[in-house]
């Protein structure tokens, strides 16, 4: 295996941990809430994962519990802000600040332990293509859900009535409640939806990845998914390439180094911000801006 | 109507205050006396050498980390145990900041007479305290002084690269493909001198043998860390060590690879018992017993310990000691190492005895030669055979 090809397929995997905390931001913000606790929801989810996988031994009720310990994060967001229209960014904040203290505290009898993390599944076919094959899918499967989610989301905002009610909560909550929606229950399900999505990211860490639990394990890449989400200009592909690219310089890091290439290694630190931001930032103004206009507005409980 | 922002405002503070609350539980001093004993019963006069009075212990991390704050965490308990007239307080999750100052300043309210502050970056603020309360015996666990100290602050540490270069020995002697790896987390003095140690551990079994270095510039990060354990394996390294605060993630990642480890800061060969080489695992019980011995008994300022204390394997008091042997260590090579070991024990020796040679060809130590401690926290050259470049500041 040469280095570029292990810079891909750990830039994939790793790159997954980011991507799906970052879709997860992106359903929430689209329907104009901003969640700045997906890194808490990340740290529930990579938490409640390893924990359930540890006690029953299957990292398959693993998987859904990463995604409701990320979704209860998101419950508590979305009640602040939503129904009682607390401050988004200061509620988002808070919420990580509790998950950090919470899954440090309930945390501690899971640090110094491992599991075999979530093995590979090649796909039939595919995983021979040549070099993609083994980048692409000769992976595990929360990466494969990133690829589906992606599809799906695509969809989803851009060819369905759901979509058009979600975007349009997120621009014009007060044309949606005019034309008989429920705008704070659209708010409510993307929010907990995409915290819970959020908390697969962090199951994709801890199960999928590493195979292990430590405090704060999620090392702020849940902030680093809501900035690939702004700088991604709101658009799932331009998010997931976002996502990936940064995961793909992280990994580039390792292996120069591994590869004894003499590189400041300060740069190297820096390089997986700063080329996922100067990428995107060049791509995403770009055409139309998709900001959704309601996103620093909270909605009154009367709408 | 919007309700007025303010009304708001308090269904956020409610859930401020129970974050507070949550990070404070995994702050908060933690006290485990025994026997009732009290600092007030300090002056009671008992004619035995049985120890009385409060010693506190600061750790950066939790102290349930598995890994450098547990170690201290448990030797404090083992104190405890050992010395049941010593209330012994603990406080973990103290950043390196003011904090450390208010928490010393809390034992003290608490009766402490001995404080011992056990992460780097508290160095600066615990020689400031120390200074300001003479009645009070200030350590610091890992920090040199290079001036004179005051009569109640001393520091203390072991020579870590002893044991980490005879891990270094049973990484040579067991790779196949003669490629070792180091993961690290910053280009810090006692990291250079455990990498140099490692190669030059190597060395002296696989005179082919190298060491690549990955750093993660994080004491913790396990994403980086499965990047680079990732990125060494596929480049064909077959041994991994690390420096890092949390070895769980390369532990995994060499096991998955059906690889070999070597260990830092505890004994972790239950995680992979066949890849398990050998490791370094810490051992404070001994000297945090002395220095409660001396400085409760009144005999600290003058003493070894009101000065830059260095354990070592020369003196027996090396607080880093070899951790137990896997099963893929074969006996041939266990015995090097541990004669190796007993010959460290001898006056005199050192791991880094000349000649040796930096990457670049230039001498670190003449042949015959041999550096001194205060030399061996200030190198700046990896030594050769070590395949990468430390970040310049």
């Amino acid at each position: 295996m040469n280095g570029v090809e292990q810079t891909l397929i750990g830039g994939v995997s790793g790159g997954t941990a980011i991507l799906l905390p970052a879709f997860g931001e992106l359903i929430g913000q689209r329907a104009g809430i901003i969640n700045l606790g997906a890194e808490g929801a990340m740290l529930a989810g990579a938490l409640g994962a390893y924990a359930v996988t540890q006690s029953t031994g299957s990292l398959w009720l693993g998987i859904p519990a990463g995604a409701g310990a990320g979704a209860l994060v998101g419950l508590a967001h979305a009640w602040l802000t939503v129904r009682r229209g607390g401050d988004q960014i200061a509620s988002g904040l808070l919420l990580w600040f509790l998950a950090l203290g919470g899954t440090s505290v309930f945390g501690t009898t899971y640090v110094g332990t491992t599991i075999t993390p979530l093995s590979n599944l090649s796909i039939p076919g595919l995983s021979s293509i040549p070099w993609i094959g083994a980048i692409l899918f000769d992976q595990d499967i929360l990466v494969y859900l990133g690829y589906i989610l992606v599809v799906v989301i695509w969809f989803v905002f851009y060819r369905t009535r759901v979509g058009l009610t979600l975007r349009a909560t997120g621009e014009r909550p007060e044309v949606v409640a005019a034309a008989g929606g429920k705008p704070q229950v659209v708010q409510i399900i993307a929010v907990v939806l995409g915290a819970g999505i959020g908390g697969l990211g962090g199951a994709q860490l801890s199960i999928g990845y590493v195979g292990n639990w430590f405090n704060n394990m999620t090392s702020g890449y849940g902030f680093v998914a809501v900035a690939v989400v702004l700088f991604g200009a709101w658009r799932p592909i331009r998010v997931m390439a976002g996502a990936y690219l940064f995961g793909v310089v992280l990994a580039a890091a390792s292996v120069l180094q591994a590869h004894g290439v003499s590189v400041n290694q300060y740069l190297l630190d820096a390089m997986p911000y700063l080329v996922t931001l100067v990428v995107l930032a060049i791509f995403a103004r770009r055409g139309r801006s998709d900001t959704p206009e309601a996103l620093t507005r909270s909605l009154s409980r009367s709408g | 109507m919007p309700k007025k922002p303010y009304r708001r405002l308090s269904g956020v503070l409610t859930i401020a205050l129970v974050g507070v609350l949550a990070a404070a539980c995994s702050s908060t001093a933690k006290s485990s006396s025994s026997g009732g004993a009290s600092a007030a019963a300090a002056g009671g006069g008992s004619t035995d050498s049985s120890l009385t009075g409060t010693v506190g212990f600061i750790m950066v991390g939790s102290r349930s980390d598995y890994g450098y704050n547990e170690a201290v965490y448990s030797a404090s308990q083992q104190l405890a145990k050992d010395d049941p007239k010593v209330k012994v307080i603990t406080a973990d999750n103290i950043p390196e900041n003011n904090a450390v100052t208010q928490t010393m300043q809390s034992m003290v309210d608490n009766g402490a007479k001995v404080i011992f502050a056990t992460s780097y970056g508290y160095f600066s603020y615990a020689q400031r305290f120390a200074a300001a309360h003479p009645s009070v015996v200030i350590v610091h666990q890992g920090g040199y002084v290079a001036g004179s100290f005051t009569p109640n602050f001393g520091t203390y540490w072991g020579q870590a690269f002893e044991p980490v270069s005879l891990g270094g020995m049973a990484a040579g002697g067991t790779t196949k493909t003669n490629k070792l790896g180091f993961v690290y987390a910053f280009p810090i003095s006692q990291t250079i001198a455990n990498i140099d140690a490692f190669e030059l551990g190597a060395l002296s079994v696989n005179p082919a043998a190298q060491t690549f270095l990955v750093n993660t510039s994080n004491w913790c990060d396990p994403l980086k860390q499965k990047e680079a354990a990732s990125a060494l394996l596929s480049q064909g390294v077959d041994v991994l060590t690390q420096h890092q605060d949390c070895q769980s993630t390369v532990i995994q990642a060499a096991k998955a690879a059906g690889k070999y480890v070597v260990g830092y800061h505890y004994d972790a060969q239950s995680l992979d018992p066949s890849g398990w080489l050998t490791g370094s695992s810490w051992d404070w019980t001994p000297i945090y017993e002395a220095i409660t011995k001396a400085g409760l008994g009144g005999s600290f300022a003058g003493s070894k310990y009101n000065a830059n204390w260095v354990g070592s394997f020369a003196d027996n008091d090396n607080p880093l000691t070899l951790a137990s042997f896997g099963s893929s260590v074969p006996s041939s090579l266990r015995s090097k190492i541990t004669a190796e070991e007993a010959a460290l024990k001898k006056p005199g020796a050192s791991v880094f005895t000349g000649p040796i040679q930096c990457q670049d060809g230039s001498t670190l130590v003449a042949a015959g030669q041999t550096m001194t401690y205060a030399q061996i926290n200030s190198i700046s050259c990896l030594v050769k055979g070590v395949v990468g470049t430390l970040p310049k500041s």
